[in-house]
């Protein structure tokens, strides 16, 4: 392992940290939702997507049924298969490290990754292996915490991070819209998204923008 | 079993297998330039989309709240080619502010 990029470093932390805490809202919501700690936790644990797991949590709480609870999460997991699809040829690993390496392909771990590519010859994959690692630590910390009780701490909006990890998305994407087609698909991305919500069941209106990128894609 | 541990184990185990898959399939199946074009746009559509039903939505409905000042600042912030750090925590700032006071 070559020496780690001191900004690639920064970024996964900041990252991490900002993402990591939004579990204690996880923890609150899944415990206030019905399920145990101990269920909370091994949701964080071993589903570790959070927009799937808020859906998942979300949707039993509010008297759905469980394989309509699966599904609405799954929906919203397919995007990860995705971003596995763009790290393998990147990252390269077989066996068991492949199995750690999916369990942490998550938004976070590709955005931060793909962001910190060409900066240092392994940037890329160190982007990827220490957000991944940063935020499935603090994520699982946190979602304990919030499934403790720390109610007061549970609700996201009194500490903005209903807002930071918007922001730290778009500050994770904003890079890499380097061509006009880039900034393009993501206008339009976000238009779809938002038109498409009160449409389609969760999930879809962001795993659809998929079919955008595919169009873009083959144009030309 | 209850429904809960349905939920978690159901969850858990697809949400894992959908990790794996992406990272199993044949990479000679993505190497043909124009896949790999639609491979590098994929992550900014599905970012992008991300980041506005994050933002201007709650719960399948459009919403227009305190979020928007905070995603707002953090696109000043990275017009202004402020840091990471910043751009994260100015949004955060902002929106706790105005949730918190208003």
């Amino acid at each position: 392992m070559s020496r780690i990029d001191s900004v690639t470093a920064r970024d996964s932390f900041s990252v991490s940290l900002t993402v990591g805490a939004y579990g204690v809202a996880f923890g609150a919501a899944s415990v206030a939702s019905g399920f145990s700690v101990l269920q909370s936790c091994l949701i964080s644990l071993l589903t570790f997507s959070g927009a799937s797991q808020f859906a998942a949590v979300g949707v039993l709480g509010a008297g759905g049924n469980p394989l309509s609870a699966i599904a609405t999460a799954s929906l919203l997991g397919v995007r990860n298969g995705l971003y596995g699809v763009i790290m393998a040829p990147r990252l390269k690993v077989h066996g068991f490290k492949r199995i750690i390496a999916a369990q942490i392909t998550i938004d976070e771990s590709t955005a931060v990754s793909l962001g910190a590519e060409g900066r240092t010859t392994n940037s890329g994959r160190q982007g990827f292996w220490l957000t991944g690692a940063g935020v499935y630590i603090f994520w699982n910390l946190f979602t304990l915490a919030g499934a403790l009780g720390a109610q007061a701490m549970g609700d996201a909006r009194a500490w903005g991070l209903d807002s930071a990890v918007p922001a730290a998305f778009l500050g994770l994407v904003w890079p890499r819209l380097k061509t006009k087609q880039d900034r393009l698909l993501a206008v339009v991305s976000v238009f779809f998204a938002i038109a498409m919500t009160p449409i389609l069941p969760a999930g879809l209106p962001i795993i659809a923008t998929a079919f955008l990128a595919v169009a873009v894609g083959l144009r030309r | 079993m209850n429904a809960f541990w349905i939920v978690t184990i159901g969850t858990s185990v697809i949400a894992f297998l959908l990790k794996y898959a992406g990272h199993s399939i044949p990479q000679r199946l993505l190497e043909n330039p124009r896949l790999q074009r639609v491979n590098a746009l994929i992550p900014i559509a599905l970012l992008s989309a991300l980041v506005a039903v994050q933002t201007f939505t709650s719960e399948s409905k459009v919403m227009i709240d305190h979020r928007i000042a905070g995603v707002s600042v953090a696109v000043v912030a990275l017009f202004l080619k402020a840091p990471f750090p910043v751009v994260v925590l100015s949004a955060a700032f902002t929106s706790a502010a105005i949730y918190n006071w208003f």
